[in-house]
């Protein structure tokens, strides 16, 4: 796209293009210019093209595709998370650790909220990631086993370990080396996801619950238990109540956990496989337990004091919501330099005290303890040893292990 | 043709001058067009190709897709999921016949009874529409919540007894059950049935009932004879803008269903966005499209109607 030969351009074209080319203000002008000259090819290229169009083919881009770099020129990083995931002040129109970004470094965050799901993001940000274009953001938030799918298809690049001495400094030990990315060469935490088991006191009435098993076979829980629709968590709970690794399991394993699941929703045991919206349903009382997210439960225990959690014997899941940079992302070493603030220990704490979500970072606890004592001392939020101890990640899967592990699970889910 | 009738000579050449204000004149109907032409090639055509081309390719996201002509896809969609199609139909035909018990009431009564009050019904029919699809699905799970007075009245009456037994329950709940499909898509769809019905039933001249009664009808053969025919290019519209947005929905069997309520909108989400197989999720759109455009067409030859309107 950049080189264009002058000699095909009308005379207006070129004299808009050198005029573009001075730079500053005027880049925005080459830039349409150049959107419109394509926008005409587009449009006849598009039916030629259908005829024959599929999909090409991911994974040769191994290491990641740059863009040229323009984070000197253009002070300023697009940054795309998830709704509610960063702290705001009362106003609720600030981010208090982004504006400390910017007074430092002069760096402006363009901060959106567009990432409402996994599974639709990358439906929407696939087409321009598969035919190598500029998806518009330096900053991508994703959780783990989509994070090694965008590494596995090449479709992010390779972090600049020089930008990022605090991040390398202060990530925590367990999420140092993932199976999907060892050494961390291409993403970051953003913050850590505990799974673990939520309950309605009121709901339960007087049923004891202690276990997944509890939650599969107790009859009189039948119909008010909710599993998550997230294969990964759903089956990674099961897998560990029957005394598997999640981390290190077969296809065998796999279809036994499923089948135990199966077993419980064909008594009619498990109400729904939810997604976020099983907060409602466990307020309401309409679940009386549940695998839930332990961010969530944070929240919902502060708002109602019938919810409470547990982390069961055998262990709970853990996974990770982790930062990446898309490929042709235009602002690179501004989007290092964002990672990097927030492995310092006082922003990460100011954010730990904000969104209770497990930080990654080391040593936030004393700067923690400075704003939130209570969250300092909340092992969901900061793990302690016990709890560490307790946390298992769910191995990644091969592209075909996760076709078919996910139809398997779709299955049980009733599509 | 041309052995029957010589080719008529040509008229232009002897008024060349009115030519041009009749040719643009002629024009303006195309020009008209062209806006919308051009959205539905943009925003239909395209995309429905894109998608025909989809449900005959193979691959995987790492090797790509290439069309490869593979039509099997379509036979294995359909004997995987057709519990999941069957189960589309019965609910947005229930519901689609629930909207025509409830609607034409509602809209008999705006048309000819309401009055003054004409205008705040509507409005009040509309007024849903101003916050979001989610949103109000969302709002029935709170309405039908286990411990909630709904379900508590329902279970005091023993209704749920009788749907239990009918398989549209489980136990004592009317969430998570196709109840509640059912009922989260009637709400949703009625008012698309009450205001073609309404705009049907407006437009009857209220001297045709008074001739009716002048030759000895009772209201019942009055409504029999000459409201419900004079209706029913109403009733045909409003079923077809109930059924078929209802047979693709996948909210309200998501939100308020469980897992032997998936509908094959579901279905098509999950091979979309989650399994990642894009020919069978073209393919299921595909067989979900035509299905609908044979019981569409097969009810509007049946109904006897030729306006929509």
């Amino acid at each position: 796209m950049e080189q264009y030969e002058p000699d095909r351009l009308s005379p207006a074209q070129v004299a808009a293009m050198r005029r573009s080319l001075r730079g500053g203000r005027a880049a925005m002008t080459r830039r349409s210019l150049l959107r419109a000259s394509t926008g005409g090819a587009l449009a006849l290229g598009g039916l030629g093209t259908l005829s024959a169009c599929g999909i090409p083919a991911a994974g040769n881009t191994q290491g990641g595709v740059s863009a040229e770099d323009h984070s000197a020129k253009e002070k300023v990083v697009n940054f795309s998370n998830w709704t509610e995931y960063i702290d705001v002040d009362d106003s609720e129109k600030h981010h208090p650790t982004l504006d400390q970004f910017r007074k430092r470094t002069g760096i402006s965050v363009k901060y959106t909220e567009d990432i409402n799901d996994n599974v639709e993001f990358f439906g929407k940000i696939k087409p321009q990631l598969a035919a190598g274009q500029d998806t518009g953001r330096d900053i991508i938030v994703l959780t783990d086993w989509l994070a090694a799918r965008l590494i596995r298809l090449g479709w992010v690049q390779k972090l600049d370990a020089s930008n990022l001495p605090h991040a390398y400094a202060n990530l925590s030990a367990q999420f140092r080396d993932p199976d999907w990315d060892p050494g961390r060469a291409y993403s970051y935490v953003w913050q850590g996801i505990s799974t673990v088991i939520a309950y309605n006191k009121k709901a339960l009435d007087g049923v004891e619950v202690k276990s997944l098993s509890d939650l599969l076979d107790n009859p009189r829980l039948k119909g008010r238990v909710g599993f998550l629709s997230e294969m990964r968590d759903s089956i990674g709970m099961t897998l560990l109540d029957m005394g598997k690794d999640p981390a290190d399991f077969t296809t065998d394993d796999f279809d036994a956990a499923v089948a135990r699941i199966q077993k419980a929703v064909d008594k009619g045991q498990i109400r729904r496989f939810t997604g976020n919206d099983y907060t409602s349903d466990l307020t309401s009382g309409d679940f009386a337990a549940c695998i839930a997210w332990a961010g969530d439960v944070v929240q919902l225990k502060a708002d109602s004091p019938d919810i409470d959690f547990l982390i069961p014997d055998s262990g709970y899941i853990t996974s990770t919501d982790n930062l990446l940079i898309p490929n042709k992302a235009r602002h690179k070493t501004n989007a290092e330099r964002l990672i990097d603030f927030y492995y310092e220990p006082k922003p990460a704490a100011e954010l730990a005290a904000y969104i209770n979500y497990v930080t990654p970072v080391d040593g936030v606890k004393a700067e923690l303890a400075k704003i939130d004592p209570d969250a300092a001392n909340n092992p969901l939020i900061i793990p302690d040893k016990a709890m560490a101890e307790k946390s298992h990640p769910f191995r990644s899967l091969s592209s075909k292990e996760e076709t078919e592990f996910e139809q398997k699970f779709a299955k049980l889910t009733g599509a | 043709m041309s052995t029957l009738t010589e080719a008529p000579p040509p008229l232009t050449p002897t008024a060349p001058e009115k030519k041009p204000p009749r040719k643009r004149g002629r024009l303006v109907p195309y020009w008209l067009l062209l806006p919308g032409i051009l959205w539905l090639l943009v925003f239909f055509a395209l995309p429905m190709i894109y998608q025909a081309s989809t449900s005959v390719q193979t691959g995987s996201l790492e090797e790509g897709y290439k069309v490869t002509w593979h039509f099997a896809t379509y036979w294995d969609a359909l004997s995987e999921y057709y519990p999941q199609f069957l189960r589309s139909v019965l609910y947005a035909g229930s519901a689609t016949i629930l909207c025509l018990i409830l609607g034409y009431p509602l809209a008999y009564l705006i048309a000819f009874r309401a009055g003054r009050w004409k205008n705040l019904i509507m409005i009040l029919v509309i007024a849903p529409f101003f916050t979001s699809f989610l949103i109000r699905t969302l709002a029935w799970k709170t309405i039908l919540a286990d411990g909630g007075p709904v379900v508590g009245a329902l279970n005091t009456l023993h209704v749920l007894d009788v749907t239990s037994w009918l398989g549209m329950t489980s136990g004592d709940r009317v969430l998570a059950t196709p109840l509640a499909v059912v009922c989260g898509l009637t709400y949703n769809f009625l008012p698309f049935m009450v205001l073609p019905l309404y705009t049907s039933l407006e437009r009857i001249d209220g001297r045709l009932h008074e001739a009716a009664g002048d030759l000895y009808a009772k209201p019942i053969t009055t409504f029999r004879k000459v409201t419900f025919p004079l209706s029913m290019p109403g009733v045909v519209s409003g079923t077809l803008l109930t059924f078929i947005p209802a047979a693709g929905d996948y909210v309200n069997a998501d939100l308020l269903g469980s897992t032997d309520t998936r509908m094959v909108g579901n279905v098509i989400q999950t091979q979309f966005l989650r399994i990642l197989d894009y020919p069978t999720a073209a393919a299921l759109s595909f067989i979900l499209m035509a299905a609908i455009l044979v019981m569409v067409t097969v009810y509007i030859r049946k109904s006897g109607t030729e306006d929509l309107v």
